[in-house]
């Protein structure tokens, strides 16, 4: 399973480093759904909390890294 | 022939006109003269007026049920049993409001006012005095503040957070300061957010191991101290005659934490964004009323637990959407953390957006976790007594994690239920569950209005 994931992750990393094209702005209008949005969901920010509570790790998605409750 | 003649002459001068006034000027939109009215007629265009005045942009209301259970409790030392119960309900609700400006520079300033407010009751804090007669619950408040500055001209972003945390047996004061540059072409964006949060470890100790004398009489009278600071004095029945907040001693916590992100978009259908922090905490990094059973040393006699004083966290993480055909969107996720306690960690999550209209999208999703064991950790009474740093708090050791479950999105163009100002309505549910056994669910919900 961890190789599986380490593999994907080189695979999203070889993807995205491939061409990047310039776009109009009439052409980003898919990008620019609020679905394809690179954030978490409003509605994502207490589970956030509650990961971190329960987990060791944390960070790197925008939410908690440590500190500012009693947890880790 | 005489009427044909004139008929067609006629028809003719018709013709010419009708080219005349199709390649005439208009001379409206032929520059003004020199000589200007003050008058300003009715009608006249002003789409390039941008009113400067403080409006309310967006109004956020954020709402989750959750609900827990397990039973290797921190405060009972990881205890397996019903002794070591970490049934948990907890109801979360944030407010965030959104107000935005123009200055004389024609740059937006958001300025975003929070207030969080949590309720839970936790089974295992009732276990803070051993006899489990401790208060199981409580309430944290968490006000926050952040104002930011957007460049007109390149998208560039500047802003500061202020934030506030209280509850029982925490304090925390925090403060960020952000700041985003765009790429010439505006595709990718850089940005960077430096974030203190200064706190203050409330010293709840476990029941048992209150090292003040609990209990004093004097005459017909006793005063005792409980376990969360409480001087109670009672008569010689039992009933109490007064009571008064004692002032507990705290201890800090410092995490300062430097978070980098890059986003990029590659083409008309697919976008990443990359991210990093560098997390450092000192001070005391544990908490005071979580218990260590030792497996050499009389096995009724816990300790509280003890963590080094400083901690190095460094999480990577990647986030790849994809706009797969017209109605599917693939959201995807990848972290992998490491810190200097020995925890190495995973983090993968997949969501699958389906839009059944344009307004309306189902969104299943899963996210897997695995994590390995921090050097200070060993389960219920598997500590030696020369250990150095202990703790048996099963957040800190190897399990693997499932979290799976759907999410619905409703954005209509006229507003939800026809509420023109209720831009968007979204329910999610998710089942968690750790191969420590602790299971939980949780239902949130988010309403936004415009």
């Amino acid at each position: 399973m961890k190789q599986l994931i380490k593999l994907s992750a080189c695979l999203l990393l070889i993807i995205s480093a491939t061409s990047c094209v310039h776009l109009k702005e009439y052409q980003k209008s898919r990008l620019n759904d609020s679905e394809m949005a690179l954030t978490n969901r409003k509605v994502e920010k207490n589970e956030l909390n509650f990961q971190s509570y329960r987990e060791a790790a944390s960070g790197a998605n925008a939410g908690k890294t440590g500190g500012g409750c009693g947890c880790n | 022939m005489k009427k044909k003649f004139l008929s067609v002459i006629g028809f003719a001068i018709l013709c010419r006109f009708q080219v005349y006034s199709q390649v005439r000027t208009d001379t409206a939109r032929l520059p003004k003269p020199a000589y200007t009215s003050l008058y300003t007629p009715v009608g006249q265009d002003t789409s390039n007026y941008n009113p400067r005045r403080l409006r309310i942009d967006e109004i956020d209301l954020v709402s989750s049920y959750y609900t827990q259970t397990g039973d290797h409790s921190a405060v009972m030392g990881g205890i397996p049993g019903p002794a070591g119960t970490q049934n948990v309900t907890d109801f979360s609700n944030g407010l965030n409001l959104n107000l935005v400006w123009l200055n004389q520079a024609n740059n937006k300033n958001t300025l975003s006012v929070g207030l969080g407010y949590d309720h839970h009751s936790s089974a295992s804090a009732a276990y803070v005095a051993l006899n489990g007669g401790g208060k199981p619950g409580g309430t944290r408040i968490y006000p926050s503040l952040d104002w930011t500055v957007e460049n007109a001209k390149t998208g560039g972003t500047f802003g500061i957070g202020l934030y506030y945390s209280g509850e029982y047996n925490y304090k925390s004061k925090g403060i960020d300061f952000h700041w985003s540059t765009k790429t010439n072409d505006k595709s990718g964006e850089f940005g960077v957010k430096l974030q203190g949060y200064f706190d203050q470890v409330t010293q709840i100790l476990p029941s048992e191991l209150i090292t003040t004398p609990a209990a004093s009489q004097g005459g017909s009278t006793y005063t005792i101290t409980t376990a969360s600071g409480v001087v109670e004095t009672l008569s010689s029945s039992g009933q109490v005659i007064s009571s008064s907040k004692n002032t507990l001693p705290t201890s800090p916590r410092t995490t300062l934490t430097a978070a980098f992100s890059y986003s990029q978009q590659i083409n008309s259908r697919l976008q990443v964004m990359f991210l990093g922090d560098i997390v450092a905490q000192s001070g005391d990094l544990g908490l005071p009323f979580h218990r260590v059973y030792f497996n050499d040393s009389d096995t009724s006699i816990a300790k509280v637990e003890k963590l080094p004083s400083s901690r190095v966290k460094v999480p990577v993480g990647v986030r790849l959407n994809y706009f797969l055909g017209d109605d599917i969107i693939l959201r995807t996720y990848y972290r992998y953390y490491i810190d200097n306690w020995g925890t190495r960690s995973n983090t993968a999550s997949i969501e699958v957006p389906y839009k059944v209209t344009p307004f309306f999208s189902v969104s299943p999703f899963y996210r897997y976790y695995d994590q390995t064991a921090a050097k200070y950790y060993a389960p219920y009474r598997e500590h030696s007594v020369t250990d150095t740093y202990y703790t048996s708090n099963e957040e800190y050791a190897k399990f693997n994690a499932g979290f799976y479950g759907v999410g619905f999105r409703i954005a209509p163009p006229n507003g939800v239920f026809g509420m023109h100002n209720f831009h968007e309505l979204e329910i999610r549910y998710g089942h968690y569950t750790q191969t420590t056994d602790l299971v939980s669910d949780v239902v949130s919900l988010s309403m936004g209005f415009k």
